[in-house]
């Protein structure tokens, strides 16, 4: 696979509408021009029900997210429509702004966890001699990291919650353990977001070559400098790459705390799932899309760390 | 210069931090799968029982909530498919700048958290009693809501899981030549439809199951749209089941879990059929 842009024939003269990836239908025939314009034609044509469905499906509700957060609910006494920040400035203040910072809090430090001991999991089954530990390690990761929302707090519960298994069999309770709080979160979400990260991170140790370790250890380096200096550098846009996705799945999961923890960790995603159900004081009744603008407003500042790096990391490993 | 470094060429000198790693992690995901098959069949009198698997067939509800995930998981799954498997082909075959357009498109989904994206949804909803009483967009708006059939949840769910179905297509269609194997196709008098549906599919088989499994497992577990919309499907059911009764909740997780790894197993096995010897070079 080549890192450089496909080399396109550019058949700049015979088609100057054509962009830089002009179809490529050979540079020696004249008719290329009408042929290649009839089939973008038709390209565009193929798509044009995904990016309508698209407009609809999805641009709609961002208009009504983007335009409701800055207008007066009709549940309001008067002015229902006009425009106000009101909603926006609620939502972030007092419960709601503690929600969103729990959200943030619970989400990095998941995520920062998720990563720090997914990498040596991953490293530990990219090593393995044995295929078979591959295969099935990659196989659960796969399982796991769909294993989110409710079944996953099922499972807990049964495992860890007051009547759970484990916690009678050690007797937990008595030592002041509860499943039902911030530390009881982060371990579930552990278990779907550390199979993520062995699946993000995966395919970029399989990329790291042997000839690097090599030459790091003819050196004279130790295995410390040669993860150190070379192997964690190129790793890095992986690795952040990969804490970003984590980041992302812990801060929109919702079933998981709705079923596990209920009302004691605040998260910004009860908040609106609250606020939408009509928990609102009157005339507050558009407070939801505000609260829901704050998260994609975090969302897109995390994303947007993610893309670059993506690039950057592409140019390593291929 | 002096020495040969030991470390080259190996990979066979034992390294027991790989075992302590996988040991621990082995024990953090089984406790709670065993954990979790053993509290489902424990009963509070000591001894075994399976009642709590038995019982789940009779359970008021069931039928209805198993019937309406799974009619919502066929519709999306080909509205997705239908929309997204054009599209893309034609993407290969089309400049970069659509697969830049549609590369943008199929991301996008993933800024907006399920949450988020509900209320805004909610939102358009609003509009039909709202602003929109005397046009036909209020029947329109009615029609999606209908609660035998929510096509709003279709609606919904396709767009959540376009990402990861775009990824999954996208994956196979990188493996393959569709231009020559149109081109090909073309030359040989197939017309266009032809050509896709007897020549560029079949070698899209494991993508699209794929992306067909990675929708699956998100509507079957889906939660947060039906929830917050007000419908019952199966996720939704098993939290009001959660509430009364635990070791019914608990045996529905165990046995989603094993659904999808079955799922997954029969993908793995379907991928490899058509992956023979000469593909390792």
């Amino acid at each position: 696979m080549t890192t450089a842009p496909t080399p396109v024939p550019a058949p700049a003269a015979a088609d100057p509408s054509g962009g830089p990836g002009a179809v490529a239908a050979g540079p020696a025939t004249p008719p290329p021009a009408t042929r290649a314009r009839r089939l973008r034609g038709g390209s565009w044509l193929a798509a044009l029900p995904l990016l309508a469905f698209f407009a609809i499906g999805f641009g709609l509700p961002a208009i009504a997210i983007a335009t409701g957060a800055f207008t007066l609910s009709s549940d309001a006494e008067a002015g229902a429509g006009s425009f106000t920040t009101a909603n926006v400035t609620d939502s972030v203040q007092g419960a709601y702004w503690t929600a969103l910072l729990s959200s943030v809090k619970l989400s990095a430090l998941t995520a920062l966890i998720g990563t720090v001991v997914g990498l040596p999991l991953a490293q530990a089954v990219v090593t393995s001699r044995f295929r078979a530990v591959r295969e099935a390690v990659l196989t659960a990761s796969g399982v796991l990291a769909n294993f989110g929302g409710l079944p996953l707090a099922f499972a807990f519960v049964a495992t860890l919650g007051n009547a759970g298994e484990v916690t009678k069999l050690f007797h937990l309770t008595d030592h002041g353990w509860t499943l039902y709080g911030f530390t009881g979160l982060t371990i579930a979400y552990l278990y779907f977001l550390v199979p993520l990260m062995v699946l993000t991170i995966t395919p970029a140790l399989d990329g790291l070559r042997r000839q690097w370790r090599e030459a790091a250890a003819n050196n004279r380096a130790t295995t410390l400098q040669y993860w150190r200096h070379v192997a964690l550098p190129i790793l890095l846009p992986s690795l952040l790459g990969g804490y970003v996705l984590l980041f992302g799945s812990a801060f929109a999961a919702y079933a998981t705390a709705a079923a596990m923890v209920g009302a004691t960790v605040p998260l910004i995603s009860r908040s609106i799932a609250d606020a939408l159900s009509g928990n609102v004081l009157v005339g507050q009744g558009n407070l939801a899309l505000a609260l829901s603008l704050d998260m994609i407003v975090v969302a897109v500042l995390v994303m947007a760390v993610y893309l670059p790096l993506q690039r950057r990391s592409a140019r390593w490993l291929s | 210069m002096a020495q040969l470094t030991p470390t080259a060429g190996s990979g066979r000198r034992p390294r027991p931090w790989r075992g302590a790693v996988l040991l621990v992690a082995g024990l953090y995901f089984l406790v709670p799968m065993a954990a979790s098959v053993w509290f489902s069949v424990d009963d509070p009198n000591g001894g075994v029982q399976f009642d709590a698997y038995t019982g789940l067939l009779s359970a008021p509800g069931f039928t209805d909530a198993l019937l309406l995930t799974l009619e919502l998981a066929a519709a999306t799954v080909v509205v997705l498919l239908v929309l997204l498997v054009p599209a893309l082909i034609a993407a290969r075959l089309g400049t970069a700048r659509m697969r830049a357009v549609l590369e943008v498109v199929c991301t996008l989904p993933l800024v907006v958290p399920p949450v988020a994206f509900t209320a805004g949804l909610i939102g358009v909803l609003r509009w039909g009693p709202d602003h929109l009483m005397d046009t036909p967009f209020f029947q329109t708006i009615v029609f999606v809501q209908q609660p035998e059939f929510p096509l709003v949840l279709v609606i919904a769910y396709v767009l959540m899981s376009l990402p990861l179905a775009y990824r999954a297509l996208d994956a196979g269609l990188r493996a393959v030549d569709v231009r020559t194997l149109v081109e090909a196709a073309r030359s040989c008098g197939a017309s266009w439809p032809r050509a896709v549906v007897t020549v560029v599919l079949p070698n899209l088989r494991g993508a699209l199951l794929n992306a067909a499994f990675l929708t699956l497992a998100l509507v079957l577990g889906e939660f947060t749209a039906a929830s917050i919309l007000g419908y019952q499907p199966f996720a939704v059911w098993v939290y009001s089941v959660g509430n009364s009764q635990g070791q019914m909740s608990v045996a529905v997780s165990v046995l989603s879990l094993l659904i999808t790894w079955v799922l997954l197993l029969l993908l793995a096995a379907a991928g490899r059929e058509r992956r023979p010897a000469p593909a390792r070079s």
